[in-house]
């Protein structure tokens, strides 16, 4: 009877261990296996190789969607794009978008999130390499700004919360708005 | 754009002179043949747009460049 009681206490014991340390345990063991594909290698060093790709692909970021859009990949993480102008002259929807991460869609005016949009650019010679996050921004942002249609059709669409944590996008709607209205915004191009 | 590298030059011309604009036609076929996209970026009135193209053609005369990368596929 002993036996079978701290058998029990031993079982509780996992299990609220699990309970009270399984979400940090779970990050803490995905971080150092690299995280889940498609996720960010958080805590990870670039190689050398990778920190000048990486360069080279904010460079082109700048050449295309303005020194703006550079600025605001890099203090917010992410690229936007809205829908085009509705009958009140507003988007009635737009995009996050990150790297290597779904694309999540918004009702611009209620920030509302929309579906998830799972793309990605797989190499077509090897599964090793992918490109670098700025690259992979921006080729999100120019297939949505040149071929919507083709890039939907393309995704996996899924409900928000799939794979991008749904608080995390509803703060970066915030941000957007904050980043798009405020006044330092005005070299920002990107539409 | 190429995975673990960042953009890469592929070939670089005047369209206006022919033997070039061959060799432009050539490198634009190459990587579409290999399932490329091209997009070529735009600029109007400090509006920045891109444009996706499949044939030389629809590429505009005043392009400063057409960007491939992988063909999107559902993650």
């Amino acid at each position: 009877m002993q036996a079978l009681l701290a058998i029990s206490g031993a079982v509780i014991l996992v299990v609220l261990f699990v309970v009270a340390f399984g979400p940090g345990l779970r990050a803490a063991l995905q971080a150092h296996r690299g995280g889940p594909p498609g996720s960010p290698r958080l805590g990870q060093r670039l190689s050398a190789e990778e920190l000048a790709a990486e360069q080279q692909a904010e460079k082109l970021m700048a050449d295309v969607v303005g020194a703006g859009g550079l600025e605001q990949y890099r203090a917010l993480g992410f690229l936007h794009s809205f829908g085009d102008p509705e009958g009140d002259g507003s988007p009635g929807y737009g995009y996050l978008i990150y790297p290597h991460r779904p694309i999540v869609s918004f009702d611009a005016r209620s920030g509302r999130l929309l579906n998830e949009l799972c793309v990605s650019f797989p190499d077509q010679e090897s599964l090793q390499s992918r490109l670098p996050d700025a690259d992979d921004v921006l080729a999100k942002w120019m297939a949505i700004r040149g071929d919507e249609l083709g890039l939907l059709a393309a995704a996996n669409i899924n409900a928000p919360g799939r794979q991008v944590d749904p608080a995390q996008a509803r703060r970066d709607v915030i941000r957007l708005r904050e980043w798009t209205t405020s006044p330092s915004d005005a070299s920002a191009t990107t539409q | 754009m190429k995975p673990g590298y960042g953009d890469q030059l592929l070939a670089e011309g005047d369209p206006e002179i022919a033997e070039q604009e061959r060799e432009l036609i050539e490198a634009f076929r190459r990587q579409l043949d290999r399932g490329m996209w091209a997009a070529v970026p735009t600029n109007q009135a400090g509006r920045r747009e891109a444009v996706v193209v499949r044939d030389f053609a629809d590429v505009p005369r005043d392009a400063e460049r057409v960007i491939f990368f992988p063909p999107a596929a559902g993650g």
